[in-house]
């Protein structure tokens, strides 16, 4: 087992909003680790720290065992840290191709007449992307005809295909219905199966059950708890998630409510 | 099997999808019809035949060529009114220097380049760090220049515009290339024609074919989505403000060449003729969608305006409007089409 990835006692702030305190998260490869939390526990801005995006105020950030300071994702990219931003990271109005390709474009010929491959893009985007379970009617539509759940599995797909070591998924599936929640999770496993290190951000704990091994939960900034697969039930994590005493205290006012009518 | 079935949907759903999807499509109808509406009121019987098309493409070409350029910046999201005014400055700058200094004709090209594609670099530097939107900083170029090419103008050479420009060493060479004419049948095309055809065909294929036009139309479709997956959008983006100017700059020497001299106040008020070049064929105001073959279509029509409406003995004064009516049904053609196209997935 090795770190991939591993964060020590980061901080961020946002002028006087502290967003991230005291942060350590180890992710290892062929692991998904998992970070729950509520809406504004910070899981956003952790994501865009790992990513790139911001640099953390305080704490390291490790690669591989070794210090880095990001600056920029595309920086972050080259590294093999790949994320799937929860604002897509698609661009609505290009086709579907042109998306999975984008920054990483497949070039033939030859100095001033170096072109877009466009033929093989196209064919393995749809290739991939049928891989995946998504049978694509025309890769030159704009994505934006796509649904959300299709754009969140091209751009998973894209950075699978890219050879991520690390990959980020900021809750991918928060906006999916049951099926297509499906085909994600089963992606992430497989992205795992290949090698990578999967950083599933999520507020869903079912979700997080069915493919974690590691779990961490996010409360106001803070990570106030880390389970391993092996001691932790999909009950443990709902009911920290709900603050445990707070949905003891909650269930027992509802009953009461319900048994008076 | 199932793969088939699926790929004989795609063929009968899309073939008028494909089609109306492409963003120059609503001008080239437009143009289309234009086309017919002078031809039928044309009172002269030349509007249609080589020596009328020879006219309009003379008054296409030099608003064509920067339109390419203006078209690809506006697909990545940033407007450059200084467009307009860099053609006089360039121009100016070829004048005076053959006039006053009686410089090489090639070497006064060659400042005016530099000059130009140093404005250009200011431009798209000014507006990707200070993240000022481009409709100001390059509107304040724009006042910059006009202002300089009139004093300047004046200061040096006593009188609003400079001649003798077919003096200069090297001159015929010069002309020969940018402003010469070519016989077709009994009528003469200007030769800025055939640059602007060979403009319009590399442009097409760098928006559609390299990673450059990839990247243009990420950058202007969404700045931060293209930034995230690798896109340099601040370097795309400044490239495309040199290359503007350059256009502009193409278009100056082929004026001073043609004139044998050049006016201070020349092709200000051009750049709006160039947005709505670009806007008429298809290119979005907001970024991310257009095409440089819509944007030459849309010289096409400024062209067949300034010569159809004085051959059907229409005041010459209703160009304009007439213009902008058409700029005003063509983004409504437009916005209408391309909702269409993105709705029916
Ligand atoms: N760029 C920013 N500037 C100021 N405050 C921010 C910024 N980004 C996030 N925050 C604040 O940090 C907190 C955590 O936000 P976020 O990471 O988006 O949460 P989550 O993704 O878990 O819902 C919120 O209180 C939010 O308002
Ligand atoms: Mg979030």
């Amino acid at each position: 087992m090795s770190n991939a990835l591993e964060l020590r006692e980061v901080e961020k702030s946002f002028g006087s909003v502290i967003a991230l305190q005291g942060v350590s998260v180890e992710a290892e490869t062929n692991a998904v680790t998992c970070i729950l939390g509520d809406n504004g526990a910070g899981k956003s801005t952790l994501i865009k720290i790992l990513s790139g995006v911001h640099k953390p105020s305080k704490g390291t950030y490790l690669l591989e065992g070794k210090e880095v300071t990001f600056e920029s994702p595309r920086n972050a990219l080259d590294n093999g840290i790949a994320t799937v931003f929860q604002d897509l990271a698609t661009i609505p109005l290009m086709s579907i191709w042109r998306n999975f390709f984008i920054g990483n474009e497949m070039i033939k010929g030859w100095g001033p007449l170096s072109r877009l491959d466009v033929k093989r893009m196209k064919s393995i985007t749809k290739e991939q992307l049928l891989e995946m379970g998504i049978d694509l009617r025309d890769p030159n539509q704009p994505i934006g005809t796509l649904s959300g759940g299709e754009r969140q599995a091209v751009a998973i797909a894209r950075a699978v295909y890219f050879g991520a070591k690390v990959l980020i998924l900021d809750e991918p599936t928060s906006a999916l219905g049951v099926r297509q929640s499906g085909i994600v999770l089963k992606y992430v496993l497989a992205a795992k199966e290949r090698g990578v290190a999967v950083i599933f951000i999520t507020h869903n704990p079912d979700h997080a059950m069915l493919v974690g091994d590691r779990f961490y939960l996010l409360n106001r900034g803070r990570l106030i708890h880390r389970w391993e697969r092996e001691n932790v039930s999909g009950d443990d994590l709902r009911k920290a998630m709900a603050g445990g005493k707070e949905l003891e205290a909650l269930t027992n006012e509802i009953e009461s409510s319900r048994k008076l009518r | 099997m199932s793969n088939t079935a699926t790929d004989e949907r795609v063929k009968s759903a899309s073939i008028v999808t494909r089609i109306f999807r492409r963003p120059e499509v609503g001008a080239l109808l437009g143009a289309i019809g234009i086309f017919i509406l002078f031809t039928s009121t044309d009172t002269t019987g030349n509007f249609a035949n080589l020596g009328g098309i020879s006219g309009w493409t003379d008054i296409a070409a030099p608003i064509g060529i920067v339109a390419i350029a203006v078209s690809l910046l506006m697909i990545a999201g940033e407007f450059d009114l200084s467009s307009g005014v860099m053609v006089g400055t360039t121009g100016l700058i070829i004048g005076m220097s053959v006039q006053e200094l009686g410089m090489n004709i090639w070497l006064a090209i060659f400042l005016a380049l530099i000059f130009a594609a140093g404005v250009g670099f200011i431009n798209g530097y000014v507006v990707v760090k200070t993240k000022l939107p481009s409709f100001i900083v390059t509107l304040a170029t724009f006042f910059i220049l006009k202002g300089a090419n009139m004093a300047l103008t004046m200061m040096l050479t006593g009188a609003v515009r400079v001649t003798g420009t077919d003096k200069a060493p090297g001159f015929e060479d010069a002309f020969n290339i940018f402003a010469s004419r070519i016989q077709i049948g009994d009528s003469y095309f200007q030769i800025s024609v055939l640059w602007w055809i060979a403009l319009t065909i590399l442009a097409t294929w760098v928006l559609t074919r390299t990673r450059f036009g990839n990247w243009i139309f990420a950058a202007g479709g969404d700045a931060n989505a293209a930034r995230n997956a690798g896109v340099k959008v601040d370097r795309t983006k400044i490239t495309l403000f040199v290359i503007t100017s350059l256009a502009s700059a193409l278009v100056g020497i082929m004026f001073v060449l043609r004139l044998q001299g050049m006016q201070a106040g020349q092709g200000v008020g051009q750049e709006f003729y160039y947005i709505i070049a670009a806007a008429v064929g298809g290119t979005l105001l907001t970024g991310g969608a257009g095409s440089a073959i819509g944007a030459s279509i849309g010289a096409v029509i400024m062209g067949m305006a300034y010569i159809g409406i004085p051959f059907s003995l229409w005041n010459s004064d209703w160009t304009s409007t007439f213009l902008g009516l058409i700029l005003f049904s063509a983004v409504m053609i437009n916005t209408f089409i391309s909702r269409r196209a993105k709705g029916g997935k």
